[in-house]
């Protein structure tokens, strides 16, 4: 049985229809079409679906639609603020973090509260950060140059 | 997923209640292990009983005797607590090396304990430590909590409150890791503690088990090469495509003898 979930994305006040079952992953994708998020294994292991609720990065496919009821939740399509990429994604631009791209918005989002913590993680502790983010491609070169760079770049920005 | 209903109460005994009236109703705390469980259709529940209301099962109090945990309490905020890291730096150690920081911000440890996978790790640090569960009903030693593979004391409609943890004299946690999972192929906790030596292994067997061997030598000479001699006997230990039953019993010993050098190591 659908029940209503009320929750704010991205900044905005959203209602939606939901079964008790449905993941937050499938209520982005499906119910609110941001697409942005993406589902790679659906086991809780790679991480492209990460999100943050309340600030902090969760696993979409592992927690479901109804216990985000009064939530913040931020996906990757909320980073960008008024046409600017958010600094973490300009890192990823400017280092070229990614290769098929398919990981990049669980990385992105995990990489943003990485750096919110620890403004200057060595590269030791950006590869431990990275524990539940998969790259199938294998390209953590220069992602972990990107998330170094980003971090840098958020905390210059917060002066 | 199969259908259920979800139910978020206010208080615990409203959550008990429904245990009671419902016989496929579970408790859900951070969901870490349950949802995957219900996603892989490897249980049919009736209703979810969620305990993200409880706000007062959620928080870390340190005294000079020790420090509780809420139940609802994460790992990610155990790792990160200053009067753990001080504490029980051991336990903060345990919290910082499960799963990845994703499931860290969600897992709890009143739902790892309570779900008692053999191989997840604070049983191993509960065990260890000779920590008290407290529920909702009394208060439970750790060394009588952990029954078996997924089994616990617990009764129906019981729920863990909080954990109790005395602080050791000096205490390590060393586990080495499925590479996949993080889960431990086998962990290994060491303490001195005001009642004598524990060593409490996690993921080797079917659940949580102490080594009195290795607590005899250490009680005599706290030192790595106390428990080098002591092996354990492979009957009963998991065996699957990660590790046969005789590596992990090597493991024991291997990381038994790191957790005893990190432990005097500080």
């Amino acid at each position: 049985m659908d029940v209503n979930v009320s929750l704010t994305v991205n900044g905005k006040k959203v209602t939606g229809k939901a079964e008790p079952r449905t993941l937050l992953v499938q209520f982005l994708r499906e119910t609110l079409g941001l697409t942005g998020t993406h589902v790679g294994c659906d086991t809780s292991q790679c991480g492209a679906c990460v999100v943050h609720i309340d600030g902090v990065s969760v696993k979409s496919c592992t927690i479901l639609a109804v216990q985000c009821e009064g939530k913040k939740v931020t996906t990757i399509e909320g980073l960008a603020k008024d046409g600017k990429l958010h600094p973490m994604q300009q890192a990823f631009h400017e280092n070229h973090g990614l290769q098929c791209g398919f990981c990049t918005p669980g990385m992105i989002m995990s990489a943003v509260d990485l750096a919110k913590r620890n403004p200057k993680p060595s590269e030791t502790e950006v590869r431990e950060w990275l524990e539940g983010n998969i790259c199938r491609c294998t390209g953590y070169h220069n992602i972990v140059k990107a998330i170094m760079a980003g971090a840098q770049a958020s905390h210059d920005l917060k002066g | 997923m199969y259908e259920f209903e979800y139910q978020k109460p206010k208080t615990l005994a409203a959550a008990a209640d429904v245990l009671k009236k419902k016989k496929d109703a579970k408790l859900m705390a951070g969901g870490m292990t349950l949802i995957p469980t219900l996603k892989l259709r490897l249980a049919k529940l009736s209703h979810v009983v969620d305990l993200a209301g409880m706000k007062d099962l959620v928080g870390i109090k340190a005294t000079k005797a020790g420090v509780t945990i809420g139940a609802m309490t994460t790992h990610g905020a155990v790792a990160a607590s200053a009067a753990v890291k001080k504490a029980i730096p051991a336990l903060a150690h345990l919290a910082d090396g499960i799963g990845d920081p994703a499931v860290r911000n969600r897992g709890t440890i009143g739902g790892s304990i309570s779900n008692n996978d053999p191989a997840a790790d604070y049983p191993a640090g509960l065990v260890g430590l000779g920590a008290t569960v407290v529920t909702t009903q009394r208060k439970i030693p750790a060394d009588k909590f952990f029954l078996g593979m997924f089994e616990t004391a617990l009764k129906r409609g019981e729920i863990v409150k909080a954990v109790e943890f005395p602080i050791p004299k000096r205490a390590a946690y060393m586990k080495f890791p499925n590479p996949a999972s993080r889960y431990a192929i086998v962990g290994v906790f060491v303490a001195e503690t005001a009642d004598g030596v524990r060593v409490a292994v996690t993921g080797a067997g079917g659940c949580v088990f102490r080594v009195p061997e290795m607590e005899a030598a250490l009680a005599k000479k706290f030192a790595p090469e106390s428990v080098v001699g002591v092996s354990i006997p492979t009957d009963g230990l998991n065996e699957d495509i990660h590790a046969s039953a005789e590596y992990r019993a090597h493991l024991v010993t291997v990381m038994a003898k790191r957790a005893v050098a990190a432990a005097i190591g500080g």
